[in-house]
């Protein structure tokens, strides 16, 4: 959070771009962006300071609904292609969008990493327990007896926690949100954004498509009971037991963020030469 | 003194081993610095066992008063200071009857694969001779008796000893002076070698000589290049490149990250790169098929990146610690769909400071990721170099201006090169997209755009002038020898021996493999009526390349092996005289 605004303070509607989304009609996804464009006028930005990267998926084609810069690369390496623009970028602000397969799958261990190291990144997972754009297979959050056609019956398989892994590897910063409050989840992500270090948001965005039955979250949702805590372990413990329905911010650390310094040296590479002449 | 066998010669070559611990590498390394501050050229190569401690090591050495860049066919002294597992060296290591085999007779004879070869064997006394010398060690004897062996001046050996051994305080110095002073004296028992032909002659100022590896000149050509960000994984043998860079970066104004995997040091610095800040990484062949998606993504997205490919032992985990040049294929053809790139070739140690440099150049001017393919005998090879010019291209690559009318990131050009705007820029924001896209760079999968922006990405490297840098061409003649990479030194060695009994060859060394250069090629090999394509692989990677992508004149034959053995003078030579003679 290092960019200073400039001029007048832009509307959320100013970081929309008039590219039209691919998404189905209903798809969390669309209040996602809206959420996203709402916290960027809410912290005074501008779109040129703002870098939106994404990793392949539904939710990973959020940078060119943007009016920011974006980055769209490829499948599970958004937090590092966001890692990389922002140490060697720290004067922009750097938020990373992805969903449960590119992120918590294939991305798996980048997402360990991202909360290990710490890099001033707001990574907001869009969460439909699917893989959508492949067309409904099961992801590392769909529930163990989901039925698909690749995994008939269900995989059998436990869920992930990616709150209690965030938790665990270190993010300073876990919340949960949910799509179907758009202010709520941009009051989220401005606060994940305002927060130095890896902050980690995981809304809960439904597939209506793949899905349906997600529909029915917005009965289920909750504020979470709690007030946020600073220690981890008990975060953790809190998580470990929740039905994943509760919202709100679960974790605020105070973890100094990773940034060695970029710019700072003045030699010139002839200056490096000494070294090696005899 | 018995009398030298012949009087002089041009390169002596000298190898040192024993098991780890043994400071085979700490003699080798302080011997080449012995030769250098005698005024020689000369270069280390070094070889070693898997284990990480304790296997058996080598340390080979060659001086010369001439520029050294290849390994000799053989070599004048073998010093075991212990023989330990010494007998797995005996491809890398020939002897021959002129050869003279140095050891402690407390560590057993020397092995048999050796003695057969018909090398006479002189056994000297090291471990009891660093015990008389209390606080000394064995490598120091072999160090004094390989410079005395080699008729290096014993001021040399007492300068650099003084030198390195500062840290160790004055009793460690005193006797270790001591045991290089006795290992020196030692040599005169042993038959006198030939001495080196010509005159040492010492360069200072900026003409001073360079001790450098070829891992440590990527990094600086890197950092010349402009290169300001490094995203690191560790990986034999390219981890030089990185822990040279580590330290640099910052010094320079940049700095260096470890990452995680292969996965994501290359997606951070696509990532660092669309940040506006020229950036690298560096690896081997496991991490490079790592990489390979990442790459194909700078390409589509046209984004800059530099990869330097230090290659070893393949296909899987293979050998990692040996050479070989056997990532050919993958660096020319290992991206899924029609994706253009650079790969640029390093043709010696000092020219991995300025492939890499130009490599950068290239990857910024022309918005492309570039595979700069170095290999572990130019990685780990350390080598008293002339001190490479900086070749002043710099990465500049063609920014859009703020606030640019209708901005459109991937804008069909003449020179396919389009204005790419750097985060913080107002007016010009777009998506870097992997995904085919139009010209805005909004995602589109209509036949139109998809020809469009092949074509763009085609063009651009086919069209842009890559100037005399694309090989080195030497000589004339009807046959020719084309090679790259770490071949070159070898083939040049084997074009001299043949120019000196009268058979003319050309030697093409080629810099830049991707994109092709037909029309030089052909300007190259005009009148050839004979090509050898030389390389270090099981397949004929280059080969095959060449014979696809080219027209090559004449009658074309591939001579090629794997690693670990380097391509050695005398195996070209004679490739060279038997296809001269048919």
């Amino acid at each position: 959070m290092n960019t200073v605004a400039a001029a007048a303070p832009l509307t959320a509607q100013a970081f929309k771009s008039d590219y039209k989304p691919i998404w189905c009609p209903g798809c969390g996804d669309y209040s996602v962006l809206s959420s996203f464009t709402k916290a960027f006028a809410k912290l005074n930005l501008r779109p040129e300071n703002v870098a939106v990267v994404s990793g392949i998926g539904c939710s990973s084609r959020i940078p060119a609904y943007t009016n920011c810069y974006g980055f769209h690369g490829v499948h599970g390496r958004s937090l590092a292609a966001a890692a990389g623009l922002k140490l060697a970028r720290p004067d922009l602000t750097v938020v990373v969008a992805s969903g449960d397969g590119d992120g918590y799958s294939i991305g798996g261990n980048h997402f360990l990493h991202a909360c290990r190291r710490n890099v001033d990144l707001t990574y907001v997972v869009m969460d439909n327990h699917v893989y959508g754009m492949t067309k409904g297979q099961p992801s590392p959050t769909t529930e163990p007896d989901w039925d698909s056609k690749l995994s008939p019956g269900g995989t059998g398989l436990r869920t992930f926690n990616p709150l209690v892994i965030a938790l665990a590897a270190g993010a300073n910063f876990v919340a949960r949100a949910f799509a179907g409050d758009p202010n709520g989840t941009a009051e989220i992500i401005a606060e994940a954004m305002r927060t130095p270090g890896f902050s980690f948001v995981e809304i809960l965005s439904p597939c209506v498509t793949f899905r349906p039955e997600q529909r029915e979250w917005k009965q289920m949702v909750r504020p979470a009971p709690v007030t946020p805590t600073e220690d981890a372990a008990r975060a953790a413990r809190r998580l470990m037991s929740d039905d994943g329905m509760n919202i709100g911010v679960l974790f605020k650390g105070d973890r100094k963020p990773y940034q060695p310094p970029i710019g700072k040296g003045k030699k010139h590479p002839s200056d490096l030469e000494a070294e090696f002449a005899l | 003194m018995s009398k030298p066998r012949e009087k002089t010669k041009d390169s002596i070559s000298i190898a040192i081993t024993g098991s780890g611990g043994a400071g085979v590498m700490t003699a080798g390394n302080l011997l080449l610095e012995v030769a250098a501050q005698a005024g020689w050229y000369g270069l280390m190569v070094r070889s070693s066992g898997p284990q990480i401690r304790g296997g058996e090591a080598a340390a080979l050495l060659r001086f010369s008063h001439a520029p050294v860049e290849c390994l000799d066919d053989r070599f004048d002294v073998l010093i075991g200071i212990d023989w330990q597992n010494i007998h797995r060296f005996a491809d890398e290591i020939p002897l021959d009857a002129s050869s003279v085999m140095l050891g402690d007779p407390d560590q057993g004879e020397p092995p048999e694969v050796f003695s057969a070869r018909g090398a006479s064997y002189v056994p000297l006394a090291f471990k009891q001779m660093a015990k008389a010398l209390p606080g000394s060690w064995p490598n120091m004897i072999a160090l004094g008796l390989a410079a005395g062996l080699a008729g290096l001046p014993a001021d040399s050996v007492k300068a650099v000893l003084q030198k390195s051994l500062k840290k160790g305080g004055g009793e460690k110095m005193a006797a270790n002076l001591a045991a290089a002073e006795a290992g020196y004296a030692a040599a005169s028992s042993v038959p006198a070698m030939a001495r080196l032909a010509g005159q040492a002659a010492h360069k200072a100022g900026k003409d001073a000589r360079w001790l450098i590896t070829g891992n440590q000149a990527a990094g600086f050509g890197a950092v010349r290049g402009g290169v300001r960000f490094c995203a690191a994984y560790p990986i034999t043998p390219a981890t030089e490149v990185l822990e040279w860079l580590a330290p640099a970066l910052p010094k320079v104004g940049g700095t260096l990250v470890q990452a995680e995997d292969e996965l994501a040091s290359v997606n951070m610095i696509v990532g660092a790169s669309y940040g506006g800040v020229p950036a690298l990484t560096a690896t081997a062949g496991p991490g490079l098929s790592l990489m390979t998606e990442a790459i194909g993504l700078a390409v589509a997205a046209e984004v800059p990146i530099v990869v330097v490919d230090v290659m070893r032992g393949g296909p899987s985990t293979g050998i990692p610690a040996k050479s070989e040049q056997s990532d050919v294929s993958i660096a020319l053809y290992g991206l899924h769909g029609d994706a253009p790139r650079l790969v640029v070739a390093p043709n010696s140690i000092a020219d991995c400071v300025s492939a890499t440099q130009w490599a950068v150049h290239l990857a910024e001017a022309l918005q492309s990721p570039a595979i700069v393919l170095s290999d572990q005998y130019f990685g780990q090879t350390r080598a008293v170099v002339d001190p490479p010019a900086d070749i002043g291209l710099v990465g500049d690559r063609l920014k859009a201006n703020a606030g640019a009318e209708g901005y459109k990131r991937y804008a069909i050009t003449d020179s396919g090169i389009s204005p790419m705007a750097v985060p913080g820029t107002p007016g010009t924001a777009y998506t870097a997209d992997g995904l085919e896209h139009n010209e805005r760079g909004l995602p589109s999968s209509q036949s139109g755009d998809h020809i469009r922006q092949l074509d763009k990405r085609a063009k651009k490297l086919a069209q842009f002038d890559y100037g005399e840098r694309w090989a080195e061409l030497e000589g004339e003649g009807e046959l020719a020898v084309v090679t790259f990479g770490s071949c070159t030194g070898a083939a040049r060695e084997a074009l001299a021996r043949a120019a000196a009994e009268g058979i003319k060859a050309r030697l093409v060394s080629l810099r830049l493999l991707s994109p092709v250069q037909p029309e030089r090629l052909a300007k190259a090999l005009a009148g050839a009526k004979r090509v050898l394509v030389v390389e270090q692989n099981h397949t004929g990677q280059l080969y095959r390349y060449l014979r696809a992508e080219y027209d090559l004149p004449g009658e074309v034959r591939s001579f090629r092996h794997p690693g670990p053995l380097p391509m050695r003078p005398d195996e070209i030579h004679q490739q060279i005289t038997e296809w001269s003679r048919s």
